[in-house]
């Protein structure tokens, strides 16, 4: 076989806010292909393991986790993707000319809060229970603080998120705690030119 | 018959070309020119494809950075900063949001794990192995591929193979007669002579071009040579220009054969595998060893495993608690004739030896260093990473500071502990609880 003729557009039936073709795509799906180790086409959850600078995230598992949803085994270019494109800087895009018709695109405000709030909901009730909120905590303070101290900063922060008494936190509660936070900058990979 | 006898000629006469042109002129270290010909011609070739590359992709859609250089932007301020930056502050909901990113962008890029796969390359050097994402662009670049895979496979890699077939062979057979003299200069000399010998045919079965630097440094009797290691070939391209004395495990198969003749005719330290494990022991057999002034100097890799050659791991400090003089060597590859790194979780021993063999050739620089002693007040770990960084600056290669076992193994907890202890400290240590 001789030198192959490059297909660049790789993701022709894209959501929105996910590039189809482009040189920034093309490093994405270079980046797919080295971590595929054995060639198979898709990822599993240990090749994103392997990634040393992931596995020492104390969050590392549950980030994993977004790239399989429903207890898929498998993630495959497009849904690698999918995932990536929440952390798109926000005015990569031609918001302006958005189709209001049209679903959201993946990198705006909202689905980026709903990807993080996703961390914390494992059970995807959409609210965040107490219990919830204690496992997040634990994964990110490991073994360094008693159960006592993180009871108490479970229940101040729910306390202060939870509006209507409910004991757990809703997406809209999350949102309305996060409105004055700067979002696109927080949770945007600039990839550079 | 006519047919026995017609290949029985071809093959006496292909024998004694190769015995002419190839095997002696190694026995005395003499070269005929033939290998810096083929290269001149091989080097003009890659420069003409690549210009004929160059010219024919449209600008957009070249990627114009090589692997090395980073893709995205990364903001490398510390935690307390990434985390919405009041010290003695307590958890917000928002805090999730730094380790996502974090974590996120490491799923994009990380510095280690592409040193696990081959480097690649700015511009295609008419292998189809390093054909990544380079188009299609004139019939003549075609058929000059077309040549280079002729060439590759149907003259090199038989002759080569043939190279290499003769070179293990005299070394078994070499080292196991001299292995009968009793001991004495003689019998060192006759060693050295055969091992030299060997791995000169064996250099040229891979159409191994290397260029020594500094050769007065060259590693003395009685010290450690410590060198990045990327692949098996490291030992032969070291032991071509000097006899050193092998440390590893026993293994079994033609590994365990050549292993066990070597040994017959100069003092390899080659351990079990259970005695691997005890430190103490490999130390101590060590120490022995470079207490002998007439020992040849070790080698060893410290990185424990092959890396792509574009950077240096951390060197692991057992080599460096056994004292004595270090001799640094930095081995750096030109990938533009042939990827030299074994991925071994790709590829086994056999058919990463045939990729060599159908390379265009092995071209690599060797640096010899000035050596290195441990100085007062240094421990182990430290003087490891002086070494490093200093065979990493020799070599031009990025120097990391994680460990080379992160290929097969998953990175420890402790590193993982170490970002909960940070966290923790932030949110903890005010005493606003």
């Amino acid at each position: 076989r001789g030198p192959r003729h490059f297909n660049l557009e790789l993701l022709p039936d894209a959501p929105p806010g996910v590039p189809k073709e482009g040189t920034d795509l093309l490093r994405l799906y270079h980046r797919f292909r080295a971590l595929d180790r054995n060639k198979k086409g898709y990822l599993s959850r240990v090749d994103l393991q392997q990634i040393g600078a992931l596995a020492v995230n104390p969050l590392g598992e549950r980030i994993i986790d977004s790239f399989f949803p429903d207890g898929n085994l498998r993630v495959d270019f497009p849904g690698f993707v999918r995932v990536l494109a929440h952390f798109r800087p926000v005015d990569d895009d031609d918001s302006g000319m958005r189709d209001p018709k049209q679903p959201e695109p993946l990198n705006s405000r909202m689905n980026k809060l709903r990807f993080v709030f996703q961390l914390y909901d494992l059970d995807r009730d959409g609210k965040i229970s107490r219990h919830e909120m204690l496992q997040v905590l634990r994964l990110m303070v490991g073994v360094q603080v008693t159960e006592e101290q993180l009871e108490s900063i479970t229940d101040r922060t729910v306390q202060e998120a939870d509006e209507d008494g409910d004991g757990a936190v809703s997406f809209l509660e999350f949102t309305k705690s996060l409105e004055k936070m700067d979002i696109e900058q927080k949770m945007s990979i600039r990839i550079l030119k | 018959m006519e047919g026995a006898e017609l290949a029985g000629k071809i093959l006496s006469t292909w024998l004694t070309l190769v015995l002419g042109l190839i095997l002696l002129p190694s026995a005395f270290g003499v070269s005929l020119g033939i290998s810096e010909i083929y290269m001149k011609i091989l080097v003009k070739t890659l420069e003409w494809a690549t210009i004929r590359i160059e010219k024919g992709v449209p600008k957009e859609s070249g990627l114009k950075s090589s692997a090395s250089v980073g893709i995205i932007q990364r903001d490398e301020s510390p935690m307390e900063k990434g985390l919405s930056g009041l010290r003695g502050r307590d958890f917000e909901l928002s805090d999730a949001f730094y380790f996502s990113k974090k974590g996120l962008e490491a799923i994009v890029e990380d510095e280690v794990t592409q040193r696990f796969s081959s480097e690649e390359l700015v511009s295609w050097n008419l292998l189809t192995r390093t054909n990544m994402n380079f188009q299609y662009i004139s019939v003549r670049l075609t058929a000059v591929w077309v040549l280079g895979v002729l060439v590759r496979y149907c003259v090199l890699l038989p002759l080569r193979v043939t190279l290499a077939f003769i070179g293990i062979s005299l070394l078994v057979i070499g080292t196991t007669l001299v292995g009968q003299l009793p001991d004495s200069s003689l019998k060192n000399w006759l060693s050295e002579l055969v091992h030299l010998t060997c791995c000169r045919i064996c250099v040229r079965a891979l159409s191994g071009t290397i260029h020594y630097h500094n050769k007065q440094y060259r590693p003395q009797k009685g010290g450690i040579c410590v060198a990045n290691h990327t692949s098996p070939i490291d030992v032969l391209i070291l032991t071509t220009d000097g006899c050193y004395a092998m440390v590893g495990q026993v293994h079994g198969g033609l590994m365990g054969i050549i292993q066990r003749a070597m040994v017959k005719a100069c003092p390899h330290v080659w351990f079990e595998r259970s005695e691997m494990k005890d430190r103490h022991l490999v130390t101590k057999r060590l120490k022995e060893h470079i207490a002998d002034k007439k020992k040849l100097p070790i080698l060893i890799f410290p990185e424990g495993t092959c890396i792509n050659n574009t950077s240096v791991m951390m060197f692991k400090k057992g080599s460096f608690e056994i004292g004595g003089t270090i001799h640094p060597v930095a081995i750096k590859y030109n990938p533009q004739f042939g990827d030299a790194f074994w991925n071994s979780s790709k590829y086994n021993m056999v058919s990463y030896l045939l990729r060599m063999m159908t390379s265009w050739a092995i071209v690599c620089d060797v640096w010899y260093m000035p050596p290195m002693t441990r100085e007062e007040g240094e421990d182990a770990v430290q003087f490891a990473n002086r070494v490093k960084s200093a065979i990493a600056v020799q070599g031009g290669l990025t120097e990391l500071p994680w460990d080379g076992g992160l290929k097969r193994a998953k990175v420890k907890d402790t590193f993982k502990e170490e970002q909960q202890k940070n966290y923790s400290k932030m949110l903890v240590g005010n005493g606003s609880l």
